[in-house]
């Protein structure tokens, strides 16, 4: 089906009207960020990102395009897997103490807007907090009822490299709606493909006419062209063995004397799922709440255990992260868990590159 | 750990300092109280006249080591009590004092003063673990008033204080500010420090300024090479960004005089 420019605001509405939270990219503080939308008019129509290692700005498209740009330095994570929750608090009795439960009543939300590789990484975050033993009720009340309106990429970022990981630049599954913008000089219409049941009853409100072949051709010739301008490429085979057969490499030193272990890389990134809990009392002790952080595998206190930090050196801690992103994450959940957005790279503030770094261990020449 | 009944003794001392740190304590409105209420505070010359002899079952010490006096009776301050907090940029790293510390001080002393023969100094500002043994130190130039409450909370539950120790760029990222290193070219320092400000700067689009001095494990020199290289932050600004509150904590005392010409 293909929706009119001037027709999308009622996929909006019709959002709206079912209940929905609408959450997309806007421009906020010289970025694109994901947070509440009311209108299109909201989106950051007409601007692009331009990002590399350590490096990040908005400039000025000279078209009107309302999904010119990539992924901004937060993901859908922040929604989904809040980066602090209260999990329980308790009062104390007179026989002991009583547990008063947190309420956990998130929006509905819709996610408007979102990428073919945050697709991925949704899916990842499905199985470590859904599709395991343990299943994370934070997670699953949040996931529950999300309606995800997904944009296929016009056009990849400095960073990106889903091409290498098999994410993107175009959705195949996982979404309601899927919108892929054709913008030319005297045209402006999404082509929109139905995903699900959902997904169909919220675009029968919404004006629309039959996608065409020409229209399909298109779209398709948009994932060519976006495949073609990955900023960044990885090369996958074998990677876990790689990886195992070279915990030794001369690398991880060389990576560590960069290296910060400032954990930015693994806040921004869409997959990473770890925390932390602290538990805190009032000063009385009458009362206590245990609350639940991000935190990453970045920190000391990470691998703290009796008597100290099992990875107190920089080099245990970025062969941490990328052993576990690229290698370990696949014998736990049967996935790679990276999906190749770039986050990572860019939010790292002195450019680390997930990608040289795999690159550099192949023995490759890296620029 | 202690009992109900008896509610412990604390004591605010003063180091060298501006006072702030203990302040923050007074700045706690809605919560002061409610610490008077749990603890005797037993001797704090900033908010009460009254003095209560010692031993104190826990003290505050603010300020760095400047004089020899002082340098007295910091041990004396150890022997009248069972836990000792250290709060505040001086007297965990010295302060800004400890500026005083990478020139001669005599100079100074004849420069500032008419009579100099009546300044009894020592060469160097030092923070108060250089000196006693420091049960806790608490970051920051000035400390949070929300950390300062939960070591104390932490000490009446007889639990550990959540005080972490990794770098701002955890709370930054946690509270969805942007970085503002990466997409405004601003230099901050945050990832070689140490949270608990709650990433208050770089919310208000500046760097931080290192207020909570050096993280646990920071890599200073891989931030300053990037300053360096990609924000053209020149040699004299590098040594001033690391010569600040915390100027003598040593991961930052080496990396400013590694850039001094
Ligand atoms: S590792 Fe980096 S590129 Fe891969 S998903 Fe995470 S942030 Fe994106
Ligand atoms: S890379 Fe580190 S922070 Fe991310 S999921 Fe793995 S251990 Fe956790
Ligand atoms: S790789 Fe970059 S973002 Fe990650 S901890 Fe190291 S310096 Fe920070
Ligand atoms: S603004 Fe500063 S503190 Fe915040 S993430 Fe960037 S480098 Fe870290």
């Amino acid at each position: 089906m293909v929706v009119a420019r001037g027709d999308l605001q009622q996929l909006l509405d019709a959002l709206t009207a079912q209940g929905y939270q609408v959450l997309g990219p806007r421009v906020r503080d010289g970025a694109i960020q994901y947070d509440e939308l009311s209108s299109l008019a909201d989106l950051p129509i007409g601007w692009t990102d331009r990002q590399d290692g350590g490096f990040y700005r908005l400039e000025k498209r000279d078209d009107e395009a309302l999904f010119g740009y990539v992924v901004g330095p937060s993901s859908w994570k922040r929604f989904l897997h809040p980066p602090t929750v209260t999990l329980w608090r308790s009062r104390r009795t007179e026989e002991g103490f009583e547990l008063v439960e947190s309420p956990q009543d998130p929006p509905k939300y819709a996610f408007f807007g979102v990428r073919p590789c945050e697709l991925h990484a949704i899916s990842i975050q499905d199985r470590v907090f859904l599709q395991g033993p343990y299943v994370d009720p934070i997670y699953r009340s949040r996931r529950a009822g999300i309606f995800v309106v997904a944009v296929n990429c016009g056009q990849a970022g400095g960073t990106c490299f889903c091409t290498s990981m098999g994410t993107g630049p175009r959705a195949r599954k996982g979404f309601d709606l899927a919108l892929t913008e054709l913008l030319g000089p005297e045209r402006h219409e999404f082509v929109v493909e139905v995903g699900s049941p959902a997904g169909a009853e919220i675009l029968a409100q919404v004006a629309h006419r039959p996608a065409t072949p020409e229209d399909r051709a298109r779209v398709a010739e948009i994932e060519a062209e976006t495949s073609r301008q990955m900023g960044r490429q990885m090369e996958t085979a074998g990677l876990k063995e790689l990886l195992y057969t070279n915990l030794e490499h001369p690398r991880w030193e060389e990576v560590a004397s960069r290296c910060l272990t400032c954990a930015n890389c693994t806040m921004v990134c869409p997959t990473c799922f770890c925390t932390t809990v602290e538990d805190v009392t009032d000063l009385t002790g009458q009362e206590a709440e245990r609350r639940r952080l991000w935190d990453s595998c970045f920190t000391m206190e990470f691998s703290y255990m009796h008597g100290g930090s099992v990875r107190s050196s920089a080099r245990s801690r970025y062969r941490q992260w990328m052993t576990h992103k690229l290698a370990t994450w696949q014998d736990q959940f049967d996935v790679i868990g990276c999906v190749g957005c770039g986050r990572c790279i860019t939010w790292c503030p002195v450019g680390i590159d997930i990608t040289q770094e795999v690159a550099a261990i192949r023995g490759e020449p890296v620029t | 750990m202690p009992t109900r009944r008896q509610r412990p003794k604390l004591a605010v001392w003063k180091f060298a300092s501006c006072d702030g740190c203990q302040l923050s304590l007074l700045d706690c409105e809605d919560e002061l109280l409610a610490v008077a209420d749990a603890v005797e505070i037993a001797y704090f010359p900033e908010a009460t006249r009254a003095v209560v002899r010692g031993p104190y079952d826990v003290s505050l010490v603010e300020g760095s080591i400047t004089t020899p006096h002082d340098a007295e009776r910091i041990r004396q301050v150890r022997k009248a009590s069972r836990f000792l907090v250290t709060i505040g940029a001086c007297a965990t790293a010295g302060g800004i004092q400890a500026l005083r510390n990478f020139q001669d001080v005599e100079e100074f002393i004849t420069l500032v003063y008419a009579q100099p023969q009546y300044i009894e100094t020592l060469e160097r500002s030092t923070p108060i673990a250089e000196h006693v043994f420091v049960d806790f130190e608490l970051r920051g130039c000035p400390i949070n008033k929300m950390q300062l409450l939960e070591v104390v909370n932490a000490y009446l539950n007889g639990r550990k204080p959540n005080i972490p120790t990794y770098s701002v760029c955890l709370e930054c990222k946690r509270q969805g500010n942007l970085c503002v290193m990466v997409a405004h070219g601003t230099p901050c320092l945050g990832p070689v420090t140490q949270a608990g400000c709650g990433a208050l700067c770089p919310a208000y689009d500046r760097g931080c300024y290192a207020c909570f001095g050096p993280q646990d494990s920071p890599n200073t020199g891989s931030l300053a090479h990037w300053w360096q290289t990609r924000l053209d932050v020149p040699r004299d600004d590098l040594v001033r960004a690391f010569r600040g509150f915390n100027a003598y904590a040593e991961p930052f005392r080496k990396e400013s005089e590694a850039h001094e010409q």
